[in-house]
Formats: C-alpha cells, structure tokens, sequence
C-alpha cells in the first residue's frame, strides 16, 4: 500500500480530480497549503509598501492506492496537473503500513 | 427664545445616527488592515470608545465644551449630567446637539487606535482614551467650535482641526511612547482581509454625509452643499490617490482606493460648509495625491504609525485646514473669503494659527499623559502576548475559529 | 529520498523558511493546521463560559530532500523553530519511494 502526496496547482484541481476517478481511484484528500519552490514568489503593495510573497497558494492531495496502482496514478496526476509551466508542482509517494476502513474496519486491499 | 425648527432638528437627530455608524465603520476599516491575530483588539478598541467616551460626554463633556463659562478656553459645570441642555438657545433642541457632538467625541480617540495597532494594552488603552477625551478633545473642542479660536477668525466647519489634526497628532505621540511593533520594518504584515477595509470605507464614507452636513446644524443649502462637496472629495481624493500609486508603486489598488476616499474626506471636513464650485474636486484631489506621498514621512522617521493615521488623518487635516484659507468663499457661507476670493491673507494666518496650536497642543499633553500611563500601568503589552495577538492575550477570544 | 514533515510555531514560519532558503532547499509546502502536545491548549472567554481550546494553531510544514541531506535540514528546522518554550512541535521524517516533478516528468534527485 502506497501513500501517493501531490502539491499542485490550484486551478488543476478538477482536471486531476477527473483523471484520478478515470484511473479508477476510489477517493482523494484535498487541503489549501502554500508552498514555494523553484517559483519563488510574488510581490504584493500596500499603500506603496512592497512585500515580497514567498508562499504560493498550492491544493495538495492524497491517496492511497494498491502498490499495482502506483505507476498509473503518478501517471494520471502528472499529466491532468502539468501545464508546461514553472510552478506545477510535486508527486511523492510513501509507503503505508496499514490502512483501515472505519466505517467497517477492513483493512488492507479491501479498505482503499 | 428662539423657536424650534423640526425641519433642523430631524435632520441634526440623523446626522448623529450617521456619524455613530462611522465608529464600527472606522473599527472595520482599520481591523481589516491589521493581522488577523489582532482583529478582535481592533475592534475592541473602537467599540469600546462608543461606550467609555460616551459615558464621559453626558457626565461632564458637554458641560465642559457648551457650558456657557464666558470665556473662550473651557465651558462650566451647567449642564454636568445633561441637566438642562435645552435652555441653550438655538433653533434645535439643546439635546440634539449633545447627541451630534457626543458621536463626534466618540469617533475621535478611535481614530488614534490605527497607529498603536497590535501592542496598545486594553486597560491602558481605557485609561489613554478616557483622560484625552477630558484633557486633549474636550478643550481643543471648545476652542474651535465654540471659543477663542473660532473668535479669532478660524474656521472649521466639522473639524479639522479639533478632530483630524488632534488625533492626527495625538497618533504620533502615542507611537512615540509605545514604540515599534514587533518585527517592525523585517517580517512582512499585510492586511488581513481587505474585503473588511472596503466595506469599513463605505460606512465611513456614508456616515460622514452626517458628520459634515449636520455640522451647520440646519437642514438648508449650505448642508445640500455640505453634502456634495463631502461626496466628491471623496471621489477625488480616491482618484488622486490611485493616480499616483499606479504611476509610483505600479498598480491601482483597493487599499489605495479605500485610503484615498478617506484622505479626501478628512480634506474636506473643516471646508465642507465654506467652499464651492470646484474647490471640493482640488481640495479632495490634493488630500490624495499628498496623503500618498505622507507614507513616506514614516519610514524616514522610523515611527511604526501601523495603519498611516499620521499621513491620512493629520495630513490630510492639515491639508484641508489650510486650503480653506484659499477657498473659503463668502457666497456659499458668508463667513470669509480666502485668497482666491479676494480675501487676502487674514483667513489663512488664521487657518495656520489654529492648526499649529491645536498640533502643539495635542502633542504635549498626549505625550505627557501617554509617558504617565506608561510608566504607570504600562501602555504596551508584553512581548509574548504581542506574539500570540490582542485577541487571545487580551480579550481571550479568536476572531476566526472553525 | 526523505520526507521531512514538521509542526511548528505559526510566527516562527518566517525564519524557518529564511533558515532553509540559507541551506539552499528548494521548496516547501506549508499548511494551517491545529494541534496538541504537551503544552495543551489555552482558555478562551465567551458569555462567561469558559473554552478550553485544546488544539492551538500550528503550521505543518513538508519536504521532499535527498537521504544524504535529512540530518543538515533536521537540525536546520529544529535551530531555527526553537524558543525554548513548551509547543515549539515536532519533526518526524519518512521514506519516499519515488519523486516527480510534475511538469517535465523528471524522477529522483533530478525532480527535487
């Protein structure tokens, strides 16, 4: 069982969201996060003062996927997520020692 | 006994609902501007005028400014407790005025609260504001609108100087006493929710229609003038800002807008019965353009005046203080002329004269009772609680929890 | 590959990231999130009644970094959160299997 963590862009979100279900993922995690990477930031003025914006707004993503299943989703997301652009973002993938479905308690294969 | 006008007493009752909406205005506009840790104290602190200011205003306030002492310098005990305010003659009811001035009273030490913005303490704050009020508002109040300086010849039509230039100056004390914020001039920060700050400018701009057209006490032509010349400075003055921001610091934006409406509005207050024609358009669009240019007094100073109430508050009030010495115009209120009308310079001294004295003497007492409190109470929280915000060092509250 | 994760003070954000700009890391992702340790949580005041508000505001932080530079970025972030007081949180680091930056698609140590 693999933990799959992508951070990317924002405005992406629902295009992975339709690839990962096309890939035939049962369910993802989102949270707003703010990164910063070789992107850098931005610069935000008020009243004349310039503040340098280190932090991007980010949507980072989870999901937890049969080892089998780890190729194509890293696929799927990398794709749906790219826009060519600087900025697009990170896939990492961990490993995951168990995992429980709540609801029922099954564990493992089942639970995903 | 002059006979009442109802037409002059209902629209001075309004003007004074209007200019009490401009307090939780004015807490918005600001509390918008700070971190959002601190919101809650923001507010604080100018919800908390409404109740303490208030309170001071029926007591003593009144009597000390309307009472009829005789001399130009401080009122009497007469109407201690606003016990017979309405055997002062006029053709509105003493009590109407009470109700007008009292919101004006109230707006005035909050205006202080953008500039010691995340590390003024709440009791110490209470006690600044409660001691201003009598010592600093209360005879600069009577001066300027009902003492020796309005005999000399200044005019302020809703307060300039007694309310803009005063907390203007006031500001400055103060934030030389507490000193910088944390992290001041190193870690960046940036309004927490300007959406708060433009909806805050919106009240204030709607309540000011009060402020500066129920300052003549009358509902006539010189209000109606009042009124437009209100609303467009404070076009102008947003127009003027966003001129320059966008040509200096490179995009137009809401904080620029929000900041210049005020700039303007502050301009225009002691001229708001006294000028027409364009003067309003160039009085606004000065405040703006020179208000901008006022945030850079700070950082050459080294005062951390957190939310710029030094540049859009006394600059502003100084602006529009002195421009009335070239616009004031006897065919819209006949008052004086000013050197563009024919007047010669007679006005402006006078416009100079009141600015100076009431700046200096804010400034003196403001800082002295500011050092008392200080090394009294303490006017600055510690250094943790400054890191953990007003709202919870404070008030034991969050402004935003889920 | 490491993925170093780290719950930390929200006003020490600033100089943990100036700290790990220094040490040349190239990205972080941040996020609010709440938390409790040891220092429990504070009171807070409405109506008269009191809240105990157990999860106090941190941020998480995230980085992917090579194995060879955990320890320079552990210590990186352990120096530059500290206060010294209760609540300065945590860092723990995992194993990554693979990483992709989502744009060109590079893998390993390239996609860092």
């Amino acid at each position: 069982m693999k933990l799959v963590t992508a951070v990317i862009k924002p405005f992406k979100l629902d295009d992975v969201k339709d690839a990962l279900k096309a890939a035939g993922s049962a369910g993802i995690t989102v949270s707003e996060v703010r990164g910063f990477g070789r992107q850098g930031g931005h610069t935000e003025t008020y009243r004349g003062a310039e503040y340098k914006i280190d932090f991007v707004p980010k949507v980072s993503l989870q999901v937890v996927v049969d080892d089998a299943d780890v190729d194509s989703i890293v696929e799927a997301i990398t794709t749906s997520a790219a826009t060519g652009k600087i900025g697009d973002g990170k896939i990492w993938v961990t490993d995951v020692d168990r995992i429980i479905r709540i609801r029922t308690g099954e564990e493992g294969g089942d639970a995903v | 006994m002059i006979a009442l006008d109802s037409g002059h007493t209902a629209w001075v009752l309004m003007s004074a609902a209007l200019v009490l909406f401009m307090t939780p205005g004015l807490a918005f506009f600001y509390g918008g501007m700070v971190r959002s840790k601190n919101m809650l104290g923001m507010l604080m602190q100018n919800i908390f005028a409404m109740g303490l200011v208030s309170t001071i205003w029926a007591i003593v306030g009144f009597s000390l400014v309307f009472g009829d002492s005789g001399n130009g310098w401080i009122g009497n005990f007469d109407f201690l407790f606003l016990a017979d305010v309405n055997n002062l003659d006029g053709d509105i009811p003493g009590m109407a005025l009470v109700a007008f001035q009292m919101m004006f009273a109230v707006i005035t030490p909050a205006l202080i609260t953008g500039a010691t913005a995340d590390r003024l303490k709440f009791g110490s704050y209470a006690v600044l504001i409660g001691f201003w009020s009598l010592l600093v508002y209360i005879p600069a109040a009577k001066w300027v609108f009902n003492g020796w300086l309005l005999d000399m010849g200044a005019l302020d039509f809703a307060g300039g100087t007694a309310i803009h230039i005063n907390a203007g100056v006031a500001a400055l004390a103060v934030v030389i006493v507490i000193g910088n914020r944390k992290g001041h001039g190193t870690v960046a920060m940036p309004p927490h929710n300007l959406p708060l700050t433009m909806l805050g400018t919106g009240i204030l701009w709607f309540g000011w229609i009060g402020f500066n057209a129920g300052s003549g006490l009358a509902a006539d032509g010189v209000a109606a003038q009042a009124l437009v010349n209100t609303h467009l400075a404070a076009a102008t003055g947003m127009l003027g800002w966003l001129l320059v921001e966008k040509l200096k610091a490179g995009h137009a934006t809401t904080l620029g807008a929000a900041s210049g409406a005020v700039a303007g509005l502050v301009a225009i207050t002691p001229c708001a019965g006294f000028v027409g024609g364009p003067a309003p358009l160039i009085i606004g669009a000065a405040a703006g353009v020179l208000c901008f240019l006022a945030l850079g007094i700070k950082e050459k100073m080294n005062w951390d005046d957190s939310l710029d109430v030094i540049a859009v508050h006394l600059i502003g009030g100084i602006v529009g203080t002195l421009l009335l010495g070239f616009f004031a115009d006897t065919a819209i209120n006949g008052e004086f002329d000013g050197v563009f009308y024919g007047g010669g310079l007679e006005l402006l001294k006078d416009q100079f004269v009141a600015a100076i004295v009431v700046g200096v003497f804010s400034f003196v007492v403001t800082f002295a009772l500011a050092k008392i409190i200080d090394s009294t109470m303490g006017l600055r929280i510690d250094e943790e609680a400054e890191l953990r915000g007003l709202d919870q060092s404070q008030h034991a509250e969050s402004a935003y929890t889920s």
